[in-house]
């Protein structure tokens, strides 16, 4: 016999209500209306990333809940006061999430090589059994990007730019955009990791 | 880190959170809960050891917490600057997190949340016809002690309908989410009871392959811990992904 391991507690979907137990004030309730969990504090250059999640009939989900994790911009995970971590909600009308965070520094893969400066997310919604897991990459850093060990895995070429965030025209600080397709020819790469 | 091209014993450090068993987890597409069929991503997923950054995680601090965030039966009505309780039947949730080495998972954030004894959510979607209760919000936090162990109060939830096959209805569940130390650890679940006659019909417990993976879902009645004259008590236990010990480390290859 093989040596036993206990086994991972099942995932359940989220559900409509994930918000209660996440983001209660969205939700509606007068409980921790102070918090503003998608404002990552930090030094360093200031971003701001908005997207959307689509289902596979090109509807946003305007339930979705997302969740970011970073390193800081020395490209240090839980270094000094810097949490790494937000949460987002779509917005039930259009299904819009926004984060502001500071730009992410590089952060080494597995065997030393730089990876490009990304951020990961995780997506939590009714009808979406376990959470999923992509990243989002900067489109400024195009020799980073070619050279980066996890973008290379993607052995299908052409599926690599469904994790490059489009820049957008804004006044106040560097804007990225990030469309996240559930479904379809432009069905964004989730990993398994 | 081991210097680049260095390879041997990293005695003291961390190794990799253990490969997700999917077989534990429903499969993204599964018909039978319809709202699946358009959120489920059809590709297969790209398979990679995690790196030093899926190997770490957020850190949650117990100082966070509010001094009733893990009593759902006053938190919400306190907030409200009420002092009543929620309505219906007390319990106290309570168990341990585990790894799946059998390794304690200590210091560790968990958010529930549910509906209350009638079945309604407190959220600004619901508008299921069960009437809110005035003293009940319905979310609640805690952090496990050094020893993995947590508990919360709250009132049992109510079974609710919900427009799948028509009206399907859910048994009575808390929904539950942990985070462990690694951002690959993380899980959102929902804990149903012992007994619950509804739970053989539920199109989400169906989504998960293996019966005996529904099991581990279910809250055990714990007689021994309820409170007299006060709460029952359900024992669920939560198991976390666990973490390779770090032997010998190679450069991968072909890359
Ligand atoms: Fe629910």
């Amino acid at each position: 016999m093989p040596v036993e391991y206990l086994k991972e507690t099942p995932s359940q979907t989220g559900g409509p209500y994930v918000h209660i137990g996440t983001l209660p004030a969205f939700a509606g309730l007068a409980v921790r209306t102070q918090e503003q969990p998608h404002i990552i504090d930090g030094a360093g250059e200031r971003i701001r990333i908005t997207g959307l999640v689509i289902d596979g009939s090109g509807t946003p989900v305007r339930d979705a809940l997302l969740e970011l994790w970073q390193a800081d911009a020395e490209g240090r995970h839980n270094a000094g006061d810097f949490s790494g971590w937000g949460r987002a909600a779509a917005s039930s009308e259009t299904g819009e999430w926004m984060f502001e965070t500071v730009r992410p520094g590089v952060v080494p893969w597995r065997d030393g090589r730089p990876q490009a400066p990304h951020v990961s997310l995780l997506i939590f919604a009714r009808g979406i059994n376990i959470h999923l897991h992509t990243r989002m990459y900067f489109p400024e850093d195009a020799a980073a990007l070619e050279a980066d060990p996890v973008l290379r895995s993607v052995e299908q070429a052409g599926r690599r730019a469904t994790l490059v965030a489009e820049r957008t025209a804004a006044a106040d600080m560097p804007s990225y955009r990030f469309t996240i397709h559930l479904q379809g020819d432009a069905e964004t790469v989730f990993f398994d990791m | 880190m081991p210097a680049d091209g260095m390879t041997g014993l990293m005695a003291g450090t961390q190794g990799d959170i253990m490969r997700r068993d999917r077989n534990q987890h429903p499969p993204a597409f599964t018909p039978q809960y319809k709202t699946s069929v358009l959120r489920s991503p059809r590709r297969a997923l790209v398979s990679l050891e995690p790196g030093p950054g899926e190997n770490a995680g957020p850190v949650f601090k117990a100082r966070i917490l509010e001094p009733l965030d893990n009593d759902l039966i006053r938190n919400y009505a306190q907030a409200e600057g009420n002092h009543g309780d929620a309505q219906g039947e007390r319990i106290i949730v309570h168990g341990k997190v585990l790894d799946e080495c059998g390794r304690p998972v200590p210091n560790t954030l968990i958010e529930v949340w549910q509906a209350n004894a009638g079945g309604r959510y407190r959220h600004k979607n619901d508008s299921y016809l069960a009437p809110l209760d005035p003293n009940f919000g319905g979310q609640g936090r805690c952090m496990t002690d050094a020893d993995g162990n947590y508990f919360f109060r709250t009132i049992r939830p109510g079974p609710y309908p919900w427009r799948n096959n028509g009206s399907d209805w859910r048994p009575a569940h808390i929904h539950i989410s942990l985070f462990g130390h690694a951002f690959v650890q993380r899980l959102v679940s929902q804990l149903y009871f012992e007994g619950d006659p509804l739970i053989p019909f539920c199109p989400i417990i169906g989504t998960l392959p293996d019966k005996a993976a529904a099991e581990r879902l279910v809250a055990r009645l714990d007689m021994g811990n309820a409170v007299p004259f006060d709460a029952l008590a359900y024992r669920f236990d939560v198991v976390l992904r666990g973490r390779r010990q770090t032997f010998f480390e190679n450069r991968p290859e072909g890359m």
